[in-house]
């Protein structure tokens, strides 16, 4: 009898195994099961509310190449809600509401956002959403939330020290925070925020794309800044040296393929390659991730507790390598020592298109693609636990909290 | 305040003694000028320092003075860097330790870590190199060939003994060992099968047929041409009586094919067609140029030419732009190259090849069988053909040619490279490229790209050549060689290029003085 389950057990073992061989892709399930595919629709309801279009259109008015820098998740979210099915216009069956600011519009010549006056922005915002509607005040923002795709988040700074110091805006506290910025134990990161990817253009990254059986030769691959001058001369504060011990240690490497270069066919070596380093920066997240996984190149992540988009949904341990920032020096052991099983396996994974879909913004949005799984994160959160909900009356938040130039009205 | 004070005064600064700034109005005591003085000449002095380094360095001041250096494993390299201090877990007075108590990632300034022999592990090397041969593999495993089938490939070869057999049939022997698929070779051998033949297709690792044919290879290009189909014809014959299945595909010995060129063929049903390169190379490159010159003016003047306007001719199906279906042939143009071709095999001119030459179609086995069941009506009886008929190109072999299927999308891709180089027909060769016993003598060539060696210190050995021809002549009698190879440093200089008892030079190549021209039978 148990020779016959045994057999019977190693039979349905031997054959999914075999199905597993030259199977173009695999199904992808993380800790919240498998559920980039679902569909966010006839699961919540959201709220958007009406602004003043000086805190969102005339921004965009102002400078239009807020559409196609890294920050433009927040201006798509904004258009993408406001045509999508799970919009309501009747607040008071919605279980989101949605201010659509633009905190990351504020642009310098060179197209670097200044996160000076976002504060202020966002702290007249709220004033005009509490004292017009009462849903703010009913839960003080906890069932309200907003997408702030900057360096580190609503901490509202590019330096890491500033940023820490501020802290999370104080209005912001119990709202849900859709963020870029995501790394463990930061105080930048609230419990509940959601992490999603960084804005890469789709349409571009589409014309680049090679016929899948072009060989991939390249082993390793990198394209960035190691040093940064401008900022950091003496060096050791950019990327907490990380950029400059991976070439201090690899640039006579010639299975790294790392140089400070734009070249015109970035995109294309990202496909001839089977690693893409996605190091940290200033901040620990890049959209380097998300063309690495559009192009099929397993990103090996070396940012110490970092927490990587949709990371309930993705199971990213699985897709992509994590190397510690203090074993730099031991990449290539580390990247050779990967057995080619496990290899071919993250290439499976990352062969799947809802994979890829999921990191993109596609303009309109698409089933599986990144608004859906913000969707699905927001929806994962319901329904709202009764203690959000307020007394009359009851203040929690401290509206005179932060730094003094953040009081002043914008 | 000071420092704004310090810097006018800086400005304004003449003389010493009296040191006057705006600000601070009562200037009493000496001391207080000389410490002004002082910090001045530090300021300035910082200042250079700034400058010569090119950023503040005085936070590095700093932590030299404040920070005691802990002890991690911190080794950083000298040449670039300068000595990074450790990071600033100890440090004071920064708000990074407002709140991440519990988080092991500090922010602030920390060291490059560089191990100590920053160069490539040879053995990681390799294991890297396997990682992308299994990707590789992989990959062509799940996206490459489209339809997924592995047929075998039928080479059908025909060659003879010569000079340049052994570097052209080494060359498509690589290629075909570089096959992902299983291959076939039919080697079909004029003048009978030889022992030469025989050890160079033995290393293919392949699974070879040798087939010898009893006619020997005339020595006019024409002739030639017409007795490689009938080898051709007799190799299909091996394929139809041996029942080999798979795709026929002819490989000259001295053309040249791209692994892509096998992967295409995979798709061929009954009866294929690629593009082919044309090299009409006679090996002199001047007059190659000339004529492409001369091509390409023609070209740009007329029109209505079958070829294409640049510079590699190329032979092969015709397809409609629009629906990809073959609407004709596009054929090698022999007009300029009129009264200019090669007859005879050592002619120094351009080789043509025929109208469609074989080496651009390829077939599926099955066609040749006899009883193969759903073998097409337009596919004539292999078996009934009559050679004597004249065959000239593969399309004889079918009723209707134009049922033939465009490959390489729709023969926009080149995949192989025709060229016929041959030496004279009466050249020499040391049989199998070996030359055993090493030769006693050895002339130095009239023009090396080696520097001028002084000659050898005469020996007292019977064989020297007299020093007649330049002056580098190295005379390396065999016993002597021997013992003064130990005390020799030089490296030896042999270009032998002929053998001991030949008197008359023999040029291997086709570049030759065009005095004479053999008419007699390759011997």
């Amino acid at each position: 009898m148990t020779n016959l389950l045994s057999a019977i057990l190693l039979f349905l073992f031997l054959s999914a195994s075999s199905a597993q061989h030259n199977v173009r892709t695999e199904r992808i399930s993380g800790s919240a099961g498998d559920v980039l595919e679902d569909n966010p629709v006839g699961k919540l309801k959201v709220y958007v509310y009406e602004l003043p279009s000086k805190y969102n259109k005339k921004l965009l008015q102002k400078d239009p190449r807020c559409l196609s820098h890294m920050f433009a998740a927040e201006i798509f979210m904004h258009t993408f809600l406001l045509s999508s099915p799970v919009r309501t216009r009747n607040p008071d069956e919605a279980d989101w509401f949605y201010a659509p600011i633009y905190p990351t519009c504020d642009l310098t010549p060179t197209g670097l956002p200044l996160p000076f006056k976002s504060p202020r922005m966002m702290r007249s915002a709220i004033q005009l959403i509490s004292s017009n509607w009462p849903y703010w005040n009913k839960t003080e923002g906890a069932d309200h939330f907003f997408v702030v795709p900057h360096d580190f988040g609503a901490c509202f700074h590019y330096q890491e020290e500033k940023a820490i110091e501020r802290g999370i805006l104080p209005l912001l506290q119990r709202a849900t925070l859709v963020q870029t910025f995501g790394q463990r134990n930061h105080v930048c990161l609230d419990q509940g925020s959601i992490t999603i990817p960084p804005f890469a253009p789709p349409l571009k990254m589409q014309t680049h794309l090679l016929p899948p059986h072009i060989p991939r030769s390249i082993f390793v691959y990198f394209r960035g800044l190691f040093y940064d001058v401008n900022n950091d001369p003496e060096g050791g504060y950019y990327a907490r040296g990380a950029r400059a011990a991976v070439w201090e240690n690899f640039k006579n490497n010639p299975l790294f393929d790392i140089s400070t270069d734009h070249p015109t066919t970035y995109y294309e070596d990202m496909q001839r390659s089977i690693f893409c380093l996605c190091p940290l920066g200033w901040a620990p997240w890049s959209p380097r991730l998300v063309e690495a996984v559009v192009f099929g190149c397993i990103p090996v992540i070396i940012a110490d507790d970092i927490v990587l988009p949709f990371a309930d949904a993705i199971p990213w341990e699985e897709i992509g390598v994590f190397v510690a920032e203090k074993d730099v020096p031991e990449l290539d052991t580390i990247l050779t020592s990967i057995p080619t099983e496990v290899i071919l396996r993250k290439q499976r994974l990352l062969a799947n298109p809802s994979m890829k879909q999921a990191m993109l913004f596609p303009q309109p949005a698409q089933p599986g693609d990144a608004f859906h799984q913000i969707l699905n994160g927001l929806a994962r959160k319901l329904p709202h636990d009764g203690s959000i909900y307020l007394k009359a009356g009851e203040k929690v938040l401290n509206w005179t909290a932060g730094p003094v130039g953040d009081l002043k009205p914008w | 305040m000071k420092l704004s004070a310090l810097h006018q005064s800086y400005l304004n600064r003449r003389n010493n003694n009296s040191f006057r700034s705006p600000l601070d109005s009562s200037v009493d005591a000496s001391g207080k000028s000389l410490l002004a003085v002082f910090w001045l000449i530090l300021h300035c002095l910082c200042c250079l320092i700034s400058l010569l380094l090119g950023f503040r360095f005085s936070r590095l001041v700093f932590f030299f003075l404040i920070s005691t250096p802990s002890n991690n494993n911190l080794f950083s390299s000298p040449p670039f860097r300068p000595d990074l201090p450790p990071p600033r877990s100890n440090s004071t007075a920064t708000a990074t330790e407002v709140k991440s108590s519990s988080s092991r990632v500090v922010v602030g300034r920390h060291g490059i870590l560089i191990r100590p022999w920053p160069h490539p592990d040879p053995v990681e090397v390799m294991k890297a190199h396997r990682i992308i041969e299994r990707v590789q593999k992989e990959q062509k495993a799940v996206f490459g060939s489209s339809s997924g089938a592995k047929r075998t490939v039928i080479a059908v070869t025909p060659t003879y003994v010569r000079t340049f057999q052994k570097l052209h049939l080494t060359g498509v022997m690589h290629s075909l060992m570089l096959v992902p698929y299983d291959v076939v070779w039919i080697v079909v051998e004029a003048g009978g099968v030889s022992n030469e033949t025989a050890s160079i297709i033995a290393k293919s690792g392949v699974r070879t047929i040798h087939v010898g044919f009893d006619q020997r290879m005339p020595n006019t290009w024409d002739d030639r041409a017409k007795l490689e189909v009938l080898m051709r014809l007799q190799a299909l014959r091996v394929v139809k009586e041996e029942k080999l299945d798979g795709v026929v595909m002819f490989a000259d010995d001295s053309n040249m094919h791209s692994m892509e060129f096998f992967d295409e063929i995979q798709n061929v049903k009954w009866f294929g067609a690629l593009s082919v390169g044309i090299l009409a190379h006679s090996g002199n490159a001047e007059e190659m140029v000339m004529m492409s010159m001369d091509k390409r003016r023609k070209v740009e003047e007329a029109e209505g030419e079958e070829e294409r306007s640049s510079s590699l001719p190329v032979q092969g199906p015709a397809c409609n732009a629009t629906t990809d279906k073959l609407i004709g042939w596009h054929v090698f143009n022999t007009l300029p190259y009129a009264g200019k071709s090669a007859v005879y095999i050592d002619d120094v001119a351009a080789v043509l090849p025929q109208k469609l030459e074989w080496c651009g179609f390829v077939l599926n086995s099955r066609m040749l069988w006899d009883d193969a069941e759903s073998k097409p009506e337009w596919v004539k009886e292999f078996g009934l053909l009559n050679e004597n008929d004249g065959v000239e190109s593969p399309l004889s072999l079918l009723n209707d040619p134009s049922m033939v299927e465009p490959l390489g999308s729709c023969g926009r891709q080149v995949l192989l490279w025709w060229l016929r180089v041959e030496a004279r027909a009466d050249s020499k060769f040391p049989p199998g490229w070996i030359i055993d016993p090493p030769l006693e003598i050895t002339v130095a060539a009239k023009r090396t790209p080696w520097p001028d060696v002084p000659p050898e210190p005469p020996t007292k050995k019977k064989d020297q050549m007299p020093l007649s021809q330049g002056d580098n002549v190295v005379v390396i009698p065999k016993q002597q060689q021997q013992q003064q190879r130990s005390s020799k440093v030089r490296k030896p200089k042999r270009r032998s290029k002929r053998n001991k008892h030949e008197a008359k030079p023999t040029d291997t190549t086709t570049q030759v003085s065009s005095s004479t021209k053999h008419h007699q039978e390759r011997n």
